[in-house]
């Protein structure tokens, strides 16, 4: 039984190494840094670690100000303000200017669980990704969170990294993260199955079961919903042609719409989006709520089933 | 520069916005009108500024929150050398660096995207801030607007600048009474604007006449209490130097016509 560990942690170990090696890194949260994982870097660091109080909009153009003086701030807060509540902010003052601010929101999808639809986005991946400017990162384990964490901090830009509240699966092997780079996890004819963030896991898993049905499914991990490795999503659907799309979000805008516009006139395709319905979250356990907005590991098998 | 030389730069530079405007056939003369003074006491007397070297990093910054007066920005960024003031004729043009609302990625002297109402004073926060944990001595000014501050997030910078005790950092407000549907008390009333920054903790001081550059550089000169912010409210006329748009609602967003140039820039050249 591999370990597991909530992307979000993650998350707030690499702000603490990233601190040690940087010291134009700087921090702010909204008053969750218990929950947004800031909390290591806020001990380790408290000169350059901001609460900014119960103020989202003032924390991102905060951020901005900051990263005008050379800082590259991470602020951190859940996705349902960090992408909803924000949004504008985030778009004018951050994404137009292409300032280098990087958004580490938590607490995405319907995962977050008891709390309820007033703090499950759904919504985020979309609204990030029609941003110019702006780089959508959704890691799938603790181990891409951590990378990402650190691309994002490499590069110049605003980036949007999208963590979730669960633990959850950490997969074994070492993989590669490079921005922009799906990683192909397993590689067949019979069918490809794009996933992000902890759909990636399930995925893997049902192209596993149906290899013992003699069935070969690429699975691909889609970590940068962008900038988007077209070049690989159009050369494995133009390969399996049966294309399911998988992620803890609205199937409208998320990576479903941004696969299918994709390949969209490059061939022709049996196409299947999974993920939320155009509905809100309701309170549950995480997977009790997998399982009513139809991702639960058992239903994506069976999609998975179905389809190839 | 003397006072007097100054008071002509603030005459060159409403000139400039009344041809800007008028050439643009759209944008916001009466609010760039009213924050004249402030900005060319700014630019051309107070602020750590090289506009041949417009990144030096340890330079003051100015973050204009109501972005929409741009047209009296440029003029100032231009009067003072930032770029040829040819290009003031380019305002709101395709391609132009000087689009409706400052962009820094195009114009130089510009430091923040501003133009959405309440986000510059957190940015400029967020600067002052920057300068601080730098150490750098810069200093951070920013502007806004009376009515802009019906926006909340104005009060979010507000309370984070007082709490981070940034004495680096001044808010300006260009308390002309006018927003765009008209006298702020009968719009949205911003009560005691004085009570209520005295409240979050900044040293308040008022300028009686905001367009008095001699009266906006004497508040500037009152020195910081160590881990305040300073708030100078400005009691400015809108339109200011055009007798037809001053204390005028309808000039907030109106171009004026060529006729109207004129008879403006007769007033002002006098």
């Amino acid at each position: 039984m591999s370990e597991k560990k909530a992307t979000r942690n993650a998350y707030g170990e690499a702000l603490v190494e990233l601190g040690k090696i940087n010291d134009k890194i700087v921090v702010l949260d909204a008053d969750l840094a218990p929950s947004v994982m800031t909390n290591g870097f806020a001990k380790e660091f408290p000169d350059r670690y901001f609460n900014t109080g119960i103020a989202e909009a003032n924390m991102v153009d905060m951020s901005a100000g900051l990263s005008t003086m050379g800082y590259i701030p991470f602020c951190s807060t859940f996705a349902i303000f960090g992408a909803g509540r924000v949004y504008e902010m985030v778009r004018n003052s951050v994404a137009y200017p292409q300032f280098n601010v990087k958004l580490g929101m938590t607490h995405a999808g319907i995962t977050v669980g008891e709390d309820g639809s007033s703090h499950q986005s759904i919504e985020d991946i979309a609204l990030m990704r029609v941003i110019p400017n702006m780089t959508v990162i959704v890691p799938c384990d603790a181990n891409e969170a951590k990378k990402a964490t650190f691309a994002a901090a490499e590069m110049n830009g605003p980036v949007y990294l999208r963590f979730a509240r669960p633990s959850s699966f950490v997969f074994e092997e070492d993989m590669p993260f490079e921005i922009g780079k799906a990683n192909v996890l397993r590689d067949g004819d019979d069918g490809v199955i794009f996933a992000c963030g902890l759909m990636v896991k399930p995925a893997v898993d049902a192209a596993d079961a149906l290899k013992e049905q003699g069935k070969n499914i690429s699975v691909v991990n889609i970590h940068t919903i962008k900038p988007l490795d077209t070049e690989t999503i159009l050369k494995y659907a133009t390969r399996c042609k049966k294309v399911l799309t998988i992620e803890e979000h609205s199937v409208i805008g998320g990576l479903g719409d941004a696969v299918a516009s994709t390949i969209i006139g490059h061939g022709d395709f049996t196409f299947r989006k999974l993920g939320v319905q155009d509905l809100f979250g309701q309170s549950g356990t995480p997977n009790q709520l997998l399982e009513v907005y139809g991702i639960s590991d058992a239903q994506i098998l069976e999609a998975a089933k179905e389809m190839f | 520069m003397d006072i007097k030389e100054l008071k002509e730069v603030c005459r060159q530079v409403r000139i400039d916005i009344i041809n800007e405007v008028t050439e643009a056939a759209s944008g916001h003369p009466g609010g760039s009108l009213s924050a004249v003074e402030m900005l060319v006491a700014l630019y051309f007397k107070v602020m750590n500024i090289d506009p041949k070297d417009p990144h030096k990093a340890d330079r003051d910054r100015f973050v204009l929150s109501k972005g929409h007066a741009a047209p009296g920005l440029y003029a100032v960024l231009a009067e003072r050398g930032y770029f040829d003031k040819e290009e003031l004729h380019t305002l709101r043009k395709l391609g132009s660096r000087l689009q409706g609302h400052p962009d820094p990625r195009k114009l130089p002297g510009i430091d923040a995207a501003t133009g959405s109402l309440g986000q510059g004073i957190s940015i400029a926060v967020g600067m002052a801030l920057g300068a601080k944990l730098s150490g750098n001595g810069a200093k951070v000014y920013t502007m806004v607007g009376d009515g802009e501050m019906q926006e909340g997030m104005v009060w979010e910078a507000a309370m984070a600048a007082a709490n981070y005790k940034l004495d680096n950092f001044t808010v300006f407000v260009d308390n002309n009474g006018l927003q765009i549907s008209g006298k702020n008390d009968d719009v949205m009333s911003l009560g005691n604007i004085h009570a209520k920054y005295e409240a979050f903790g900044f040293d308040v001081i008022e300028v009686e006449d905001g367009n008095d550059i001699e009266q906006v550089l004497a508040a500037i000169a009152v020195p910081f209490t160590p881990g305040k912010p300073k708030c100078i409210i400005a009691h400015t006329v809108k339109g200011k130097g055009v007798s037809f748009m001053e204390n005028s609602v309808g000039w907030h967003g109106t171009a004026p016509k060529e006729d109207q140039r004129q008879a403006a820039l007769k007033e002002l050249e006098g």
